[in-house]
């Protein structure tokens, strides 16, 4: 049987194009390539320190909070710095809005399609000739839900505007805090959106969800993959440190184990790079891009912890924090999503409590001459790194390591797929659908190529 | 209808009480309604970018995104929407291309990859053949009506292309030969790309820059419409971002940035970066973000009467000669008592950037000798001039001045 290709695939970020080998109606092989290089890594040698949050962010428009707050991280690490109280609260607010407002534009705006017929007139028309089992009743209401969802991730927007000066790409946070002033204003600015949205979440977004759920059953059982989870954690707690939500790995759906950093390797075989060695860390030398490289099919790199592919997202944190264990599947990613976004309205709203009014957002601070610094949490999609060393006060290397790098890698250099080139294999696909099935699946994992494709550049990953 | 001057008048005060679209959404849905104007196909392209002008389009509130689609344009072609994928979308792309050719409006998000010929990336696969976002730009700008770059990438490049750009990327108009409108910004304000969408839907093209940037919003600098503008004035500066006073010491790009966010804000006008406390980092300018970083480093240099000025000149000119000197700022506000004690505080050298070592520093109070002489002889020079303008006429001189066109009672 034919191989079939997908490209573009739409209602993701960013251009992927998927390849699936059909035989006997289910897809056996799969490869996946993402088609955009930039280099951003590159970009930041020989730049202010200072300037890797506002710089790095702009690798991704919908999770732009996300690089800010990590490489905030690695700056607090490497310049000798930490947040002030009130400083790490508020940039958890931020960043819990953009997450909130993610999770529901991934649903409500780029997943629903897939299962709910769209209003008659473009871009929802034309529309796949494939299984959409929604009675027409509760078709319409999800329709009424996806309007008022789009408001509310605006809201959600807003509320991380309220302390981020705008969104996407946020302008205050800096290694001590936030420039902005946490007054009384803005904090019932925050909390009064934050309200709004954790009532609306609580009332629809799960509610849906499991409607969802309930006509497409058959999908708890598509879209597995090997059952390998990790996650950074988020939300580091004021001078503890301590997340709320925890890092860990689960291997092959076994027991919560503790991460050690230094297993991770970067591999690019099958990537459009050169390099003097497959695999990488620590390692000298630089990566190249080579678009002609006979064997690749992905700007994509192919991280590995202990060589094994991994998969991060909210179904990840889900699994190791004991909120949502019910399996590994396209549902349960999404049913994950959506619980993970009130249990964060929630956490919101408990650091709202917690913050003193008018107490300082930053200190002041002078960054020393030299530094490294390593920036780990968990962002949207999944776990994200920020690796950076600079000397006099020039950057002499960053690296980045993105959710999306590790949920779409390629193939290893042992030729084991990525997660989810091994979630479609044994996707059931119907005839003349051209391919929804291996969408839902794709689409479950919220892919966002922007920020996946990098440029390794890094001798070493420090810890 | 609204005439083009009310709208253009609506763009320009556009504040949180009274919308843009507000105003202008019931006006529009007449003009469709009457058959007056009707609703573009509009063919988005995402080249080199990072969805962020998209999710900002999302974040669009007056009319909301939701409006935009069912009331405004009619979004033939949009990755981040489209529900078909594939072959199937390919299709609706080629059918928009062909059947509205000269109709339809090219909206561009992101930079053109020129490195290799365009292969660092393509956006679809027609006929099994891959097609770079370079050759889909090149084959449907001629077809188009209207070509309009969103974000500071579509426009000039942006942050894909900074330095040292290893993916070729560009702005569209470096690589079309047809007229682009272009609306920056990392990312576009929601209201300056649906205040374009509508001027064009109702009136046709808007007034330009020489940037090609509509000027009913970035006529004016972010530093002229400021807040902080007063501490400026004042001499109040802030030392650490976040700090009260004017940002630019911090690394405000506000004077050469032509923007209205000060006005407009951001996401439903909650806040903007100067009012956060952050200093504006200047992306909607050509050179962003090259030209604009380090961001938290003050501008090198600042046009002033007296020819460039930069901050350290400043504070040497102030102590060395006195108020004078620097430009016609600091004199009103001397004049007017107003700098008094914030002028010291404000102009401590207390940056943050700090010579990192003793060779360094050496250098930089060089540095300054040097600029401060400099200043002092430019000063003496115009005082000859003066002394020289006060001596009494020669008869040459009369006759000279006599005949030269222009004015002829200048002393």
């Amino acid at each position: 049987m034919a191989v079939q290709t997908i490209f573009p695939v739409t209602r993701i970020h960013e251009p992927l194009r998927a390849d699936v080998e059909v035989q006997n109606g289910r897809i056996v092989d799969a490869w996946l390539g993402a088609h955009l290089f930039r280099g951003m890594e590159s970009m930041l040698t020989g730049r202010d320190p200072r300037d890797a949050a506002l710089f790095t962010q702009r690798i991704c428009g919908i999770c732009s909070g996300a690089h800010a707050v990590v490489a905030g991280m690695a700056q607090q690490q490497a310049f000798g710095v930490t947040p002030t109280p009130t400083g790490q609260h508020l940039i958890n607010l931020l960043f819990a809005a953009d997450i909130i407002q993610n999770h529901l534009r991934h649903f409500y705006i780029l997943v629903l399609y897939d299962y709910v017929k769209g209003p008659d007139m473009a871009p929802y028309t034309p529309r796949p000739q494939a299984d959409f089992r929604l009675p027409l009743k509760v078709n319409a209401e999800l329709l009424q839900h996806a309007k008022e969802a789009a408001l509310q991730a605006v809201r959600a927007h807003e509320a991380m505007a309220v302390f981020g000066a705008k969104a996407p790409m946020q302008q205050t946070i800096i290694p001590t805090g936030v420039t902005e002033q946490a007054s009384v204003e803005r904090l019932m600015a925050y909390s009064s959106i934050l309200q709004e949205v954790t009532e609306w979440v609580e009332k629809f977004f799960i509610a849906d969800v499991m409607t969802i759920a309930d006509y497409y059953k058959d999908y708890y059982d598509i879209g597995g993959g090997y059952g390998n989870l990790m996650s950074f954690g988020m939300f580091p707690a004021p001078l503890t440190g301590e997340r709320a939500l925890k890092a860990g790995l689960i291997v092959n759906r076994g027991q919560v184990e503790e991460l050690d950093i230094n297993h991770i390797t970067e591999e690019v075989r099958y990537s459009w790079y050169t390099d003097e060695e497959e695999r990488r860390r620590p390692a000298a030398g630089r990566t190249t891009p080579d678009r002609n490289k006979s064997d690749g099919y992905t700007w994509v790199k192919a991280p590995r912890y202990q060589e094994l592919p991994v998969e991060g997202g909210p179904l990840a944190r889900g699994f190791i924090n004991g909120d949502y264990r019910r399996g590994i599947s396209v549902l349960d990613r999404l049913i994950a999503r959506a619980k993970e976004t009130l249990k964060i309205c929630r956490l919101a709203q408990g650091w709202l409590n917690e913050i003193v009014p008018n107490t300082p957002s930053f200190i002041p601070f002078t960054p020393p001459d030299s530094g490294t610094g390593v920036g780990l949490t968990d962002a949207m999609r999944g776990a994200l790194g920020h690796w950076f060393e600079y000397r006099h006060n020039k950057v002499t290397h960053y690296q980045i390591v993105t959710p999306t790098t590790w949920n779409f890698s390629p193939r290893d250099n042992r030729g084991i797929r990525g997660p989810v080139e091994q979630a479609l294999i044994g996707t059931p696909v119907a005839d003349g659908a051209n391919l929804i099935e291996a969408g839902r699946v794709i689409r479950s994992f919220d892919p966002c190529f922007t920020c996946a494709v990098h440029m390794l550049e890094a001798r070493s990953l420090h810890c | 209808m609204l005439t083009r001057r009310e709208f253009l008048k609506l763009c320009t005060t556009a504040l949180a009480t009274a919308t843009l679209t507000d105003r202008l959404m019931p006006i529009m849905s007449q003009g469709f309604a009457a058959g007056k104007i009707s609703k573009p196909p509009v063919i988005w392209l995402e080249l080199g970018s990072c969805t962020g002008n998209s999710i900002a389009l999302d974040n669009a509130v007056n009319p909301n995104l939701n409006q935009i689609l069912t009331d405004m344009v009619d979004m033939r072609y949009n990755w981040l929407l489209n529900v078909v994928q594939g072959s199937e979308v390919v299709k609706v792309l080629q059918d928009t291309a062909e059947k509205e050719a000269g109709n339809f409006w090219l909206v561009v998000e992101g930079s053109v990859m020129t490195a290799d010929n365009g292969r660092y990336n393509h956006i679809y696969m027609r006929d099994n053949q891959l097609v770079t976002g370079l050759t889909a730009l090149q084959e449907l700008a001629p077809k188009a009506k209207h070509i309009i770059a969103v974000g500071t990438c579509a426009c000039f490049g942006g942050p894909s292309a900074a330095y040292p750009n290893p993916a070729g990327a560009k702005g569209v108009w470096e690589v079309i030969k047809q007229p682009v409108i272009n609306v920056p910004g990392c990312p576009a304000n929601p209201d300056w790309m649906t205040g374009i969408f509508s001027h064009l839907i109702m009136y046709g093209l808007p007034e330009l820059d020489g940037y090609n940037r509509p000027k009913m919003f970035f006529g004016q600098t972010i530093h002229d419409l400021c807040q902080r503008r007063q501490q400026f004035e004042d001499g109040i500066f802030a030392s650490f971002p976040g700090e009260s006073g004017c940002l630019y010491k911090v690394g405000c790009k506000g004077p050469v940035t032509h923007a209205d966010c000060p006005k407009r804000q951001w996401n439903h006008y909650v806040n903007w970066p100067v009012r956060a406390g952050a200093p504006c980092i200047g992306c909607v300018n050509p050179g962003f973000p090259d030209s604009s970083m380090p961001f938290y480093n003050h501008l090198p240099d600042l046009a002033t009467p007296l020819g460039m000025l930069n901050i350290k000149k400043f504070g040497a000119a102030a102590a060395g000669l006195g108020a004078a000197a620097v430009g016609a700022h600091l004199i009103t506000g001397v004049v007017g008592k107003r700098v008094g004690k914030h002028w010291l505080d404000g102009t401590n050298p207390n940056e943050p950037d700090p010579p990192e070592n003793l060779e360094q520093l050496k250098q930089e109070l060089d540095d300054l000798i040097r600029q401060q002489n400099a200043l002092i002889s430019e000063s003496q020079a115009l005082e000859q001039v003066r002394i020289k303008r006060r001596l009494p006429k020669t008869f040459r001189q009369k006759v000279v001045d006599f005949f030269r066109p222009g004015q002829k009672h200048r002393r």
